[in-house]
């Protein structure tokens, strides 16, 4: 397993947004996770990150067992697990060439930060991204003025660019136009046949067209886990989600 | 250049970003750096004309100082979004770092002169005692305090000025920063450290003379005869050529992906931890080689002032810091360059009594009391209107071209 989260609690002023939750994703793996608003699907996300420290459970990281919950943000970053955000969150007052080259794969301390220079190579993978994204001639641009779509592309972008072998990705389909939708599925499959990919989503029809497992969670833990005829056929699922 | 994996050619890398070639903004301040240099020489008492008084020599040359604290100022708050209120105080350990060996080292001639004519010749104690009680003699003691085991030697006195206020942001950097306070409360925080050393050096025992502070800082050991005009020339150019060489080492910094990075901190420091940067170290060297730069500054500006006391570290010295920034307007070093020169020569101009008061019938405004007020309405109206501040300007002009 490259990502084994077991036993996972988290609360919140006393209320329970996490509750026992086990999920584990192999590598390489295509997987979506769906569930009602609050079910704590974005918790679920804060917590392998780094952003949120659970009240128990472990959460572990690759077949060494590493234990993410004693790592920063930036660390577990650093080790090989990407996030987009559910609210699309790229640098607005910097152009989209820069916010790919911050994302790019390259050594992160300052003082590398600050000697390192453009190499071919760098150049040539930000191009293929803006292609990858359908932002090649948007690269000047601050990325501020991109359309809200776009923006979330240029975060999944961001994303490949780190070239991680987990990517967490929230909501990646919201605000975009059908054929936007059916372009990101491509992406997701495509980044899914060589790393792990998690993808949170509401919009069932996306969810059918990943065409993968399906975790369903409800009140902060795996309601049902499988094809998503599967768990579509399960009573509890359609109960508290589907039945709405 | 071949893709190493797939053998393909690889696109050719866009030209290199030669920083200075591509930053016209630091071409001009070059340019007109050098201009205003050039034409307070040929007008200077020392070297031209005489059309410039050797006191205004010296407030133009403080006034750079000033100019490259402020830039300092900028990098941090208006690059990183630190808004640091205690920059100010680094500025003025530069000076007190510069100014002890200052004091000593013409303290220790003038002893040594009068004691020449002594029949037995002093020994080396003699003559710490003597520096001792003429330094200290004003705060009552006549010891030298350890803080003073090397005010004999110009380098380490000079180090002192790069590590003192070094190794203050660098612990207080680290502990505010590894704990992550931001925003307001680093901004207190920042003050209650200013207050805390200000404080600090009020007191008679702090072994930096108290209130007093160190005086005569503009007579220089070694150039004694030397004119003032001539030290305030010497000055002028070296305040000049830190500001030059202060202003391309941050634009340098910020021009290519360390700036990406930290603007990116300034707008949304989360999101830059979870692409794998660890923000607190970005931080940390950016207040730290501010904080380095500001006490170079300070070092500068005291000798020119003449004078150092407690006073310059107060809490205050260092918010009209952030007030010449904002209104000379934050995220453009130039702007920080223009906020400095415009509200510190106008505060020395109208407060120095050079500005006609102005008598309405009813009232006369006195420029003296009537500076803040001033000074405070300028602010609100910057922040209020001109939020990019005076550097805005800039902007339309550079549309309309
Ligand atoms: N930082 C927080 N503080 C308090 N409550 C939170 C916090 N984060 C999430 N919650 C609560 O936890 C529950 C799960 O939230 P979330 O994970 O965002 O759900 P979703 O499945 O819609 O992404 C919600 O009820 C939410 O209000
Ligand atoms: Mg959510």
């Amino acid at each position: 397993m490259l990502l084994e989260v077991s036993g996972v609690s988290v609360t919140f002023d006393g209320f329970r947004a996490i509750n026992d939750l086990s999920i584990a994703i192999g590598e390489p793996e295509l997987r979506a996770v769906i569930g009602p608003n609050g079910a704590g699907k974005t918790t679920f996300m804060d917590i392998v990150t780094g952003k949120t420290r659970p009240d128990e459970g472990r959460v572990r990281w690759t077949s060494h067992g590493i234990d993410l919950l004693k790592m920063s943000e930036s660390a577990i970053a650093r080790a090989g697990i990407g996030r987009k955000f559910q609210k699309p969150t790229v640098f607005e007052e910097q152009s989209v060439r820069d916010n790919l080259s911050m994302a790019l794969k390259n050594r992160r301390d300052p003082f590398s930060v600050l000697f390192w220079r453009i190499a071919a190579a760098d150049h040539a993978r930000i191009l293929e991204l803006a292609e990858e994204i359908g932002l090649s001639n948007r690269l000047a641009d601050r990325a501020g003025a991109l359309s809200h779509g776009q923006k979330q592309w240029l975060e999944i972008g961001m994303l490949l660019a780190q070239d991680p072998r987990l990517l967490l990705v929230d909501e990646p389909a919201a605000g975009m136009t059908p054929s936007e939708r059916a372009h990101t599925t491509d992406l997701l499959r495509r980044a899914a046949r060589t790393r792990a990919v998690v993808v949170i989503e509401h919009d069932m029809e996306f969810v059918r067209r990943l065409d993968c497992r399906v975790s369903v969670l409800h009140e902060g833990s795996v309601l049902a886990e499988g094809t998503i005829d599967h768990v579509t056929r399960n009573q509890q699922v359609i109960d508290v989600y589907l039945g709405r | 250049m071949t893709d190493i994996i797939t053998g393909d050619p690889l696109p050719a890398p866009p030209p290199r970003r030669s920083f200075l070639r591509h930053n016209r903004a630091a071409l001009w301040f070059m340019a007109l750096l050098s201009l205003f240099t050039l034409v307070v020489t040929l007008l200077s008492e020392a070297v031209g004309t005489g059309l410039i008084s050797t006191s205004l020599v010296k407030i133009l040359g403080m006034t750079l100082c000033l100019c490259l604290v402020a830039v300092a100022m900028d990098v941090v708050w208006g690059y990183c979004g630190i808004l640091s209120l205690g920059h100010f105080a680094f500025f003025g350990l530069g000076g007190y770092a510069v100014g002890m060996w200052l004091m000593y080292a013409r303290a220790e001639i003038i002893i040594r002169d009068s004691l020449a004519t002594a029949e037995i010749p002093p020994t080396e104690a003699e003559v710490a005692d003597a520096v001792g009680s003429q330094i200290f003699g004003v705060v009552g003691s006549s010891e030298l305090p350890a803080l003073w085991a090397f005010a004999h030697s110009l380098p380490v006195q000079l180090a002192m000025v790069v590590l003192a206020p070094g190794l203050l942001a660098l612990v207080f950097g680290w502990l505010a920063f590894r704990s992550r306070v931001t925003g307001v409360y680093l901004s207190i925080l920042t003050q209650a450290m200013t207050l805390a050393l200000s404080l600090y050096l009020f007191q008679n025992d702090s072994g930096l003379r108290g209130n007093n502070g160190l005086s005569g800082l503009q007579n220089i050991p070694g150039h004694l005869e030397t004119p003032q005009a001539v030290i305030a020339m010497w000055f002028f150019w070296g305040s000049a050529l830190a500001l030059a060489l202060g202003y391309v080492l941050f634009a340098w910094i910020l021009s290519d992906k360390f700036g990406s990075v930290i603007r990116a901190i300034r707008d949304n420091e989360a999101r830059v931890r979870f692409l794998g940067y660890h923000v607190e170290s970005y931080k940390l060297f950016v207040f730290t080689l501010t904080a380095v730069i500001s006490g170079i500054a300070g070092a500068l500006y005291y000798p020119q002032a003449g004078i150092i006391n407690p006073a310059e570290i107060a809490p205050i010295a260092s918010i009209y810091l952030a007030v010449w920034v904002a209104i000379g307007g934050r995220g453009r070093l130039y702007g920080a360059v223009l906020g400095a020169a415009v509200v510190s020569l106008l505060s020395s101009w109208l407060t120095g009594g050079g500005a006609p008061d102005i008598n309405l019938g009813f009232y006369v405004i006195e420029w003296t009391e009537w500076w803040l007020v001033l000074l405070g309405v300028g602010f609100v109206a910057v922040t209020l209107f001109f939020p990019r501040g005076i550097g805005g300007l800039f902007d339309h002009f550079a549309k309309e071209r």
